[in-house]
């Protein structure tokens, strides 16, 4: 049945490798020590998360000691925002941007609350932040700059290195939620501008509940989670254990396999990609034509719904997301596509399909052969778009 | 994922009655595609009976806008526009079994169309319905959403909650401004019920802000509380409870059977009495036992 499925929904989550499975297993079934008891049988299991953390530190280009685990990476943006703000006791003003994940985003706004001030930095056409705007958007009791490396529904690659440069220059914190990048974007914390950098196991293969935060050797940092000595006291709570083992074999298994996202799978994206703008009429894309994620696209029908597409691809297994208000939550359509100034016509419309290197070329076709049917099908239900909808049957192609 | 019923999803994936009807005698179109959907209804009159001998509809929405649409044409086809017009939105949502309550503005969407079509016949203007002076005064700006509209589904739909209205209408699920002002019209719409007798007196205090009650309301609530709550659970000690007065939040209660003279009972009055009546009427009460 699970093979039926035609998945293209990563950037929401993943499969689990089958590999990262096998590494696990051991860890569930039969090493189950605490990792910070004395005996070997706890001392083992202490030498796996050491080895994990030693994966996960080979990935970003960073040393071991710079890796803290976490259980998500929600829970990893909120422990580097929260400690910035804490280690620069007194400055009260935090740069984002419109784009952000709710994690950091819901995180700005309760911020608000408790009386700190948060730029949220705008954004053009295509999801890209302007230098300019944030270099005037610094003050003097700027605490800390949250970007995003990649949009998670556009796919849009954010600036970053080029603002942290601009961030570190004024001696401010800088945090990445790298969540959507890691494992897809070649990184190298040793060369970077970033002091502070989220990332996410289930976006790479590893299961839900697993994340790690970057902290920059030299960066001050206050705990979020206080408890037991774990994590060198960074965060209290009893090692979870073989999902931290799991995360290890992903961000191994992502090293391997990132020429391949920006080779094969990129290959498979655009021919998709491609095939739906001309495939089906009055089609946009959403986000960066050029600076976007070797998985993502993002790509409006306009004159229908959303959440009606995803319905009629569910019919055929086909599993996708959507920006249209329906599916976002809200009554609103995402907040990205807004903020990029997406019409709200095509926002209400929009699919985002997200690839994975378990992804194939006979999945693209199938893809390419039932969504323009199901987009003619809803427009003639619409009463919007009947005039290019007729100019198309009168000229196909067109 | 949303969770809807196979009615819905019949409906949705199978709609009846979709498409554009030549010459029709009248057209209703609701909504708009900025707010993410929008309904044109075109219907067939037959003059002398007034019988909708013709119906169908073209729909931009989601599954349930959709499956609301076909609902509705099937529901009012070949009735005339006098039974036509005793459809309420909760008949759409009984027909298709059950919506989601986030998802209610779609049958009201349907009930909208249908009015402005029927307002499109007799050559009317349609404005929603008119109820109050200040019918057509907008209050929800992002989504376009009257005064009159939400009185309508207030009324129709006996929502007492901010969330409710924001369920049925949309009103209130932008950016977040008109929230006060919502509270205030269902508030004052539910006093109105009240007064109308279709609801009691206890349901329309009975919100998210409470105002505080009046003398009378209060005694009369604190007089329940004791009556519902408070003596079935003494009773089951072989006690029992007397109100022997009230003077504003200050309750005087004799305790009566096994509870006289109990050793805990300071224990009871704090614990149990004060909590009680506290959580029932919403407000606090200072509990003080008396001997009479």
């Amino acid at each position: 049945m699970i093979d039926d499925v035609v998945y293209m929904d990563n950037n929401a989550t993943t499969r689990v490798a089958p590999e990262v499975i096998e590494a696990m297993m051991p860890y569930l079934r039969d090493y189950y020590g605490n990792p910070s008891s004395m005996y070997t049988f706890g001392g083992q299991v202490g030498a796996a998360v050491n080895k994990a953390r030693q994966q996960v530190a080979t990935l970003l280009g960073a040393e071991p000691d710079e890796i803290l685990f976490t259980s998500c990476g929600t829970e990893s943006d909120n422990t580097a925002i929260r400690s910035a703000l804490r280690v620069r006791p007194g400055k009260r003003h935090i740069v984002t941007t419109r784009v952000e994940h709710p994690a950091v985003l819901s995180l700005g706004k309760t911020l608000e609350k408790e009386g700190y001030i948060v730029t949220y930095l705008s954004v053009d056409s295509r999801g890209w932040i302007d230098l300019d705007e944030l270099r005037h958007a610094l003050r003097e009791d700027t605490a800390v700059v949250s970007i995003m490396m990649a949009n998670n529904e556009t796919g849009t690659i954010l600036p970053v290195e080029e603002a942290g440069a601009i961030v570190r220059e004024r001696g401010i914190l800088f945090h990445v939620d790298a969540v959507q990048g890691v494992g897809k974007l070649p990184l190298d914390m040793r060369t970077s501008n970033i002091d502070l950098l989220s990332m996410s196991g289930h976006k790479i293969h590893a299961p839900k509940g697993v994340g790690a935060l970057y902290i920059r050797r030299g960066t001050p940092f206050r705990a979020f989670l206080i408890g037991g000595h774990q994590e060198k006291s960074r965060r209290g709570g009893t090692e979870n254990v073989s999902s931290l083992v799991g995360l290890g074999a992903a961000c191994e298994l992502a090293g391997q396999h990132i020429d391949d996202e920006n080779t094969r799978v990129r290959a498979m994206r655009d021919r998709l990609e491609q095939g739906l703008l001309s495939g089906a009429p009055d089609a946009r894309l959403n986000g960066h034509p050029l600076h976007r994620l070797p998985n993502t696209t993002n790509v409006s029908f306009e004159f229908v719904e959303g959440e009606a597409i995803l319905l009629l691809m569910n019919q055929f297994n086909i599993c996708a997301s959507s920006g249209s208000a329906c599916t976002s939550g809200s009554l609103e359509p995402s907040h990205v596509l807004r903020a990029m100034g997406v019409p709200y016509t095509a926002a209400h419309g929009s699919v985002r399909f997200s690839l994975s290197r378990y992804n194939t070329e006979d999945e693209v076709d199938f893809i390419l052969e039932k969504l323009p049917p199901i987009i003619t099908r809803l427009r003639e239900i619409s009463p919007f778009g009947r005039d290019s909808a007729e100019r198309d049957r009168q000229w196909p192609g067109t | 994922m949303w969770d809807y019923s196979p009615k819905v999803m019949e409906h949705f994936l199978n709609p009846l009655n979709v498409g554009e009807i030549e010459n029709p005698d009248a057209v209703g179109e609701v909504g708009n595609i900025t707010c993410g959907d929008a309904m044109k209804l075109f219907l067939k009159i037959d003059a002398d009976t007034e019988t909708i001998t013709d119906i169908s509809f073209q729909t931009f929405g989601c599954a349930s806008a959709i499956a609301s649409s076909s609902a509705l044409t099937e529901i009012v086809k070949g009735k005339t526009l006098a039974e036509a017009m005793e459809l309420t939105n909760q008949d759409i949502a009984d027909f298709l079994g059950e919506l989601p309550e986030e998802k209610m503005h779609c049958s009201v969407m349907g009930k909208e169309a249908l009015d402005a079509a029927v307002a499109d016949y007799r050559g009317e203007e349609y404005e929603g319905q008119d109820h109050t002076h200040d019918d057509t005064e907008i209050v929800c700006t992002c989504f376009g959403i009257t005064h009159g509209k939400i009185e309508q589904v207030v009324r129709e739909n006996n929502l007492s909650t901010l969330e409710q209205v924001t369920h049925y209408t949309k009103a209130g699920g932008g950016c977040e401004g008109c929230h006060d002002h919502i509270r205030e019209i269902i508030d004052e719409i539910r006093k109105a019920m009240a007064r109308e007798a279709v609801i009691s007196t206890t349901d329309a205090n009975r919100k998210e802000d409470k105002r505080p009650l009046t003398n009378i309301q209060r005694m009369q609530l604190i007089s329940q509380a004791i009556d519902r709550e408070v003596r079935p659970a003494l009773q089951k000690d072989g006690g029992d409870i007397d109100l022997v007065d009230i003077d504003g939040h200050k309750v005087y209660v004799a305790l009566r059977g096994a509870c006289h003279g109990c050793k805990a009972a300071g224990f009871t009055i704090k614990n149990l009495v004060e909590t009680k009546i506290t959580d029932f009427i919403g407000e606090p009460v200072e509990v003080t036992e008396v001997q009479s």
